[in-house]
């Protein structure tokens, strides 16, 4: 009975989702066509379209997709591979704590795009430049949640495994205290994804390739063609949706399967 | 074997304002080869701490503890415990938990399958081979964790109330499985335990501990014949017995 209802509300729930996204284009047409009158101020969501299909025919899309993915890649990859170590040594080692958390603390606030300037002198206009903006935007949720997860690995489960012989301190890490973390590090790698999708705008602003969804928004505001840069304003918002998916129901699905049915 | 021989064993915890804390006092007793001894006292009297001890968890101030003629120092893989808490590692199906001190110890994966499965049986729960822990009730978790502790076939079992938060219904019938897997792997059992109940039902002897500082008070030879009845009048004797001796001479002073 509950299961039935549940359903139902989730279909409706579906409709008025998709009701109300039909009424804001309708909207949105009617104001840009008989309110606005200047498709370079608001163009509509017919401009939106056409403009769409035009670049779709360019081709221009697939590879900003690609180069764009790829200043991503560059950033989150960099994150994984320094945020996950320094939050497992923190999480596990007091005294790497006490030693790096006030270093941390301190660089963490400043916001990612403030890195810029840095990210050119160090790297030049190349995609690794572009991937450094992105991973430090990515870098510290993913680092902070490895921490608490490796902190909040329940002592039980460490004695549990030294009395079945689990006694070396790399072994405890890797067969009890990552898994057992690695909820929270899932979560800190989805939040790392949303920002650093964030910073990719602004890390394609300054120039460090001829492509990508960022750079060509900013191309495009360049020419006065407003209608594509609402292109890449959807385009932007869709990839971001679609990577947050992936996280909600591939990876949670496939590696966290054991905490269904479990109260976190 | 499993002969456990404890010596004159202290232990005390530094208090805020810097007195100590005497939690174990000089306690020192034996426990035999295939033995089935209960630790029975009230919260607090420090027998966890005396088994987390055993199990070379915690360390002793003074004193010793020896297996088979051989002292201990630190988990060793001949002890095997069960956690009063739930410990059953939740991103583990039922088989690798149980697999898992195998697994360390660096058995090949189809080997370490078939001495689990072996275990599994032992606990009646070969349908449950692949699920998750959060898929078990209480009373399966704990008989998974017997199986897990057994595997690695330790001379001495260690249990730290394991059937404490489980309700009576299946507390006396983990008991009765209890007692059977102990006929059949006659392992030495140190059980603990705060219900008079369950160390007459269990137990060859019962170790009294008073409380604060944790002594021995009495070490008291339970003599039923086993199978045991909860319900015989020989039962309800000892039963009392026990719970005089708790309320005349083991209580706090």
């Amino acid at each position: 009975m509950s299961i039935i209802g549940s359903s139902v509300h989730r279909i409706r729930d579906h409709w008025l989702g998709a009701f109300a996204i039909v009424l804001a284009l309708i909207f949105w047409e009617c104001y840009a066509v008989f309110v606005i009158r200047n498709s370079f101020l608001l163009p509509g969501p017919g401009d939106v379209l056409l403009a769409f299909i035009s670049l779709l025919q360019k081709g221009v899309l697939y590879t900003d997709f690609e180069v764009s993915l790829m200043h991503f890649a560059i950033g989150l990859a960099m994150a994984l591979i320094i945020g996950i170590p320094i939050g497992i040594a923190m999480g596990w080692n007091r005294k790497a704590d006490e030693f790096l958390n006030p270093l941390i603390e301190i660089l963490r606030p400043i916001p990612p795009l403030a890195w810029i300037p840095f990210a050119i002198i160090w790297f030049g206009f190349t995609p690794v430049s572009a991937g450094f903006v992105i991973f430090m935007g990515a870098v510290f949720p993913i680092m902070i949640n490895t921490y608490s997860g490796f902190r909040g690995v329940s002592r039980i489960f460490v004695e549990a495994g030294r009395m079945l012989g689990c006694t070396r301190t790399w072994d405890q890490i890797r067969y009890i205290a990552f898994p057992a973390a690695l909820p929270s590090v899932v979560s800190g790698v989805r939040i790392a994804t949303g920002v650093g999708w964030m910073c990719l705008v602004a890390a394609e602003l300054f120039g460090v390739s001829n492509n990508g969804l960022g750079k060509d928004l900013w191309f495009y505001y360049d020419l006065h063609q407003m209608d594509a840069v609402v292109v890449y304003m959807l385009l932007l918002g869709m990839i971001g949706l679609v990577i947050d998916m992936i996280f909600r129901y591939y990876i949670d699905r496939k590696f966290l399967k054991w905490r269904t049915g479990e109260v976190a | 074997m499993g002969k456990l021989e404890i010596r004159d064993l202290n232990k005390s915890f530094a208090k805020d304002d810097g007195s100590r804390l005497v939690v174990l006092d000089h306690v020192t007793f034996d426990v035999n080869d295939k033995e089935f001894v209960c630790i029975l006292g009230s919260s607090g009297c420090g027998k966890t701490t005396l088994l987390r001890m055993i199990a070379g968890l915690d360390t002793a101030e003074s004193g010793s503890i020896v297996l088979d003629g051989e002292e201990m120092k630190g988990t060793n893989p001949k002890v095997g415990m069960v956690f009063q808490e739930y410990s059953l590692f939740p991103w583990r199906t039922v088989i690798d938990n149980i697999a898992f001190g195998l697994e360390m110890q660096g058995i090949a994966k189809e080997e370490r399958y078939r001495i689990a499965e072996r275990y599994l049986r032992l606990v009646n729960l070969m349908q449950f081979r692949d699920s998750y822990p959060s898929e078990l009730s209480g009373g399966m978790r704990q008989r998974v964790a017997v199986a897990r502790a057994l595997a690695l076939d330790p001379v001495l079992l260690l249990m730290d109330e394991p059937f404490g938060a489980l309700d009576a219904q299946t507390r006396n019938m983990l008991q009765q499985e209890l007692l059977e897997i102990w006929e059949e792997t006659k392992k030495t059992i140190i059980f603990i335990t705060h219900s008079v109940d369950e160390a007459v039902f269990l137990s060859d002897r019962i170790i009294v501990l008073t409380p604060r500082p944790g002594r021995i008070c009495r070490i008291f030879p339970v003599g039923l014949p086993r199978p045991r009845d909860r319900t015989s009048p020989e039962f309800a004797q000892v039963r009392r017995e026990v719970l005089d001796l708790i309320n005349q001479n083991c209580s706090i002073q």
